[in-house]
């Protein structure tokens, strides 16, 4: 980062808070300019359904306050402790937050998910855990799913992929489609949705593979809308806006979570509640996100996995080893869209309801963003992104205390994406290669030595 | 004498009005090391693409022969039959402008290295030389599918593949750094490590481009016992692009020398520095002024 190198110079040179006022000046001026149509003034409706403009220049002011405070604080102590540590790190051969992730905090994480839902019923008991397991638990993990799928793609073949929503689309509306008009069962859907997202994978595959970077980036993206615009417009099959609903819920291996004789409450001799039912969504979408993971885990040790590697790498060197980079890149796509097309279908029986609605680019972006701010190729990161992003906007929701601060009329969730904007600003500029910014590598001779990430590259197409 | 290695016959390459190779032919002996010299910009890097299926030549004909008794009116039969290669027991005939890069990696057997040096730096050393044997080890885990299951033998053939990088390794003495990055080795070891990487795919023709380019006089000592053990021990050709001239002179057995994208020079060491054409070229005057230019240079 330049603003490193200036902020150490100006340490050096004994001006140690001048260019960080003149910073935090800057960052005021260009947040009250920014700020001040979307959050100095705002527009109601009064009583005879006037629009009346009305201004909201405390707020304005703690917003500034708190860019310009943030700025100070960065460019005058944190900017110069990171480059003095960036310094010392180059001494040091790898950073020991990575290798104590790697380590230590898989298997505490594992266990956690294993315990939550109990954990939960035994916090919040049986009405309240719905909420927490369901929102937090199986939402988060869905996009922890999603996430480890658009890695392969992204991350390990370096491959920049914008339309990742359309395959989550294609699993989703597969099983809803297929469920509904045939009746077979979820477990029979599962692998043929995610097969039938491999097969879309592989043909948005072909016509891009000629397309580098940008170029391959606008292409996906717009894959993403056309079939976005396909499910909304072919009404007769996909019923437009209004979506499908009365999607078959998965069953107990064969016994529904219904409230009569034959469901799953009666059979084990349980007293009746949502709550089994959501409990094994949780298990189920746990299990498939520990597939993926461990497919992925398994595939980057198989000479495919080092491929993807190698592609992002350098592409030409590839070619010249003799490494078809066609088929390597298809199966990158392919493998990543058929456990996008397992969220896909999850995510369908999980709602009961799917519609467009649900695949917009916003979604797209979100599970990119996880991809990235997770670290590209680092599972760990993914999944920590995913349980901040995720869960982060979960929280938001229940953010009431903002009101003490912001004046009654806040609502947090309307700052969502300006919440989401300044910890994606934050978090590039604290790791800007993501949380785990270290890659493992796939084989060794005598240590396995965490390798930096500024040695690894992120791919041009 | 038997049929030679690699046969390049009238080959062309335009780009839109810019001919950056006219109408050359040459050919590398088996077991020979040739070299390919001239001035910058003579075209020499453009033939290493179109021998490696980078560039598909615009007019001409490259063929490389396994085993050594597919004679003249075989690969003519074949050039008119419009297919890339012929099989038979003991030998096969490549026709290197009919096939995309990865073809002519794996199947025709040319490797190669390049002239800004193309490692994985974000892998480490024995992951580079590890991707090098894809295609082997792709088929021993039956191309992904039993690999992820964990059936079949690819345990067995990964411990090989790692077996065969370690000899690579002792070979250009980097088994102490198998573990560090590919980015992190200093220059000379790079490039010393991509000659390994393109020898882990079993050439029967490795192609260099200016392997000795920024390397310290100990380095290109290294460096030509590195290619002269690669012909020797395991009897793989080389065609190599190089500017120095004593390190040429010293290892090749056969020089082909261009200038303008022409061919002007094709012989033993000896013929080709004793060649008024090729001082002409390097010197960048006439023909019949290298007298001249000679005498006021050292009189």
């Amino acid at each position: 980062m330049p603003g490193d190198a200036q902020a150490g110079e100006a340490q050096a040179t004994g001006l140690p808070y001048a260019r960080a006022l003149k910073d935090t000046g800057l960052a005021a001026v260009v947040a009250f300019a920014i700020l001040l149509p979307l959050v100095g003034f705002n527009t109601v409706q009064d009583i005879s359904n006037r629009l009346v403009l009305e201004t909201r220049f405390g707020t304005l002011a703690v917003f500034v306050a708190l860019i310009a405070a943030a700025t100070f604080i960065n460019t005058a102590f944190l900017a110069p402790w990171r480059s003095r540590r960036a310094r010392l790190a180059r001494t040091r051969r790898t950073g020991r937050v990575a290798q104590w992730l790697s380590r230590r905090f898989a298997p505490f994480a594992l266990g956690f998910v294993l315990v939550y839902p109990a954990l939960v019923l035994f916090v919040t008991g049986p009405s309240g855990a719905l909420k927490w397991i369901d929102n937090f638990g199986i939402q988060i993990l869905i996009y922890v799913m999603l996430g480890f799928g658009l890695n392969i793609v992204v991350g390990l073949a370096g491959l920049l992929d914008l339309g990742y929503v359309a395959f989550y689309a294609v699993g989703a509306y597969s099983y809803a489609l297929l469920a509904k008009t045939f009746g077979l069962s979820f477990y029979i859907l599962l692998p043929l949705a995610g097969i039938l997202a491999a097969f879309w994978g592989v043909l948005l595959g072909f016509p891009v593979l000629r397309l580098r970077g940008d170029y391959l980036a606008i292409v996906t993206l717009a894959f993403g809308e056309i079939i976005r615009l396909v499910l909304i417009n072919w009404v007769p099959v996909t019923n437009g806006y209004a979506g499908i609903s009365g999607v078959p819920r998965p069953t107990f291996f064969g016994i529904p979570f219904t409230a009569g004789d034959s469901g799953f409450a009666a059979i084990f001799g349980l007293p009746f509640s949502p709550v089994y039912r959501t409990v094994f969504l949780y298990y189920l979408i746990l299990a498939l996100a520990l597939v993926t993971a461990g497919v992925t885990l398994r595939l980057r040790r198989l000479p495919v996995g080092r491929a993807w590697e190698a592609l992002r790498e350098d592409e030409i060197a590839c070619r010249s080893l003799g490494i078809n980079t066609t088929n390597t890149k298809l199966t990158a796509f392919a493998i990543g869209a058929m456990f996008g097309g397992f969220a896909g279908s999850f995510f369908a029986a999980r709602q009961g309801f799917i519609s467009p609605e649900s695949f917009t680019f916003m979604e797209s972006a979100t599970i990119l963003s996880i991809v990235v701010l997770g670290g590209m190729g680092s599972q760990i990161g993914v999944a920590i992104a995913a349980v901040a992003m995720v869960g982060g906007t979960e929280i938001l929701r229940d953010l009431d205390f903002l009101k003490h601060i912001f004046g009654p009329d806040f609502e947090p969730t309307q700052y969502r994406m300006l919440v989401f904007g300044f910890a994606m600003v934050v978090i590039m500029i604290w790791k800007p290669r993501g949380l785990v910014s270290t890659r493992e590598p796939t084989a060794f001779l005598k240590e396995r030595r965490i390798i930096s990430r500024d040695l690894v590259k992120e791919g041009r197409g | 004498m038997s049929a030679p290695l690699l046969t390049v016959e009238h080959l062309s390459m335009r780009f839109g009005g810019l001919v950056a190779v006219n109408d050359v032919s040459f050919s590398a002996g088996r077991g020979d090391i040739t070299a390919l010299i001239g001035p910058n910009g003579a075209g020499k890097t453009t033939v290493f693409n179109c021998i490696t299926g980078f560039y598909k030549p615009t007019v001409g004909r490259i063929a490389l022969r396994h085993g050594e008794d597919i004679g003249q009116a075989e690969l003519d039969r074949l050039t008119r039959r419009g297919e890339r290669r012929l099989k038979r027991p003991g030998g096969a005939l490549h026709l290197l402008e009919r096939m995309p890069e990865h073809e002519v990696a794996e199947q025709a057997r040319v490797a190669r290295t390049f002239q800004n040096i193309r490692l994985f730096s974000g892998m480490t050393v024995l992951e580079n030389l590890l991707v090098a044997q894809h295609n082997r080890l792709m088929l021993a885990s039956g191309y992904t599918l039993l690999g992820v299951l964990g059936i079949g033998g690819y345990g067995r053939a990964e411990r090989a593949a790692v077996e065969k990088a370690e000899r690579w390794l002792e070979a250009i003495d980097l088994i102490d750094r198998a573990d560090d990055p590919a980015g992190e080795l200093p220059y000379g070891a790079q490039r010393k490590l991509e000659i390994a990487r393109a020898m882990c795919t079993d050439p029967v023709l490795l192609c260099l481009d200016e392997p000795a380019a920024g390397l310290n006089p100990r380095e290109k000592a290294d460096l030509t016992s590195l290619i002269e053990s690669i012909r020797s021990d395991h009897g793989t050709s080389v065609l190599l692009i190089e500017h120095d001239m004593s390190l040429i002179m010293k290892i090749s057995d056969h020089i082909v020398v261009l200038d303008h994208g022409m061919l002007i020079a094709d012989g033993t060491p000896d013929a080709v520095r004793h060649d008024p054409k090729v001082i002409a070229a390097y010197l960048g005057v006439a023909e019949h002024d290298v007298d001249k230019v000679k005498a006021e240079v050292a009189p």
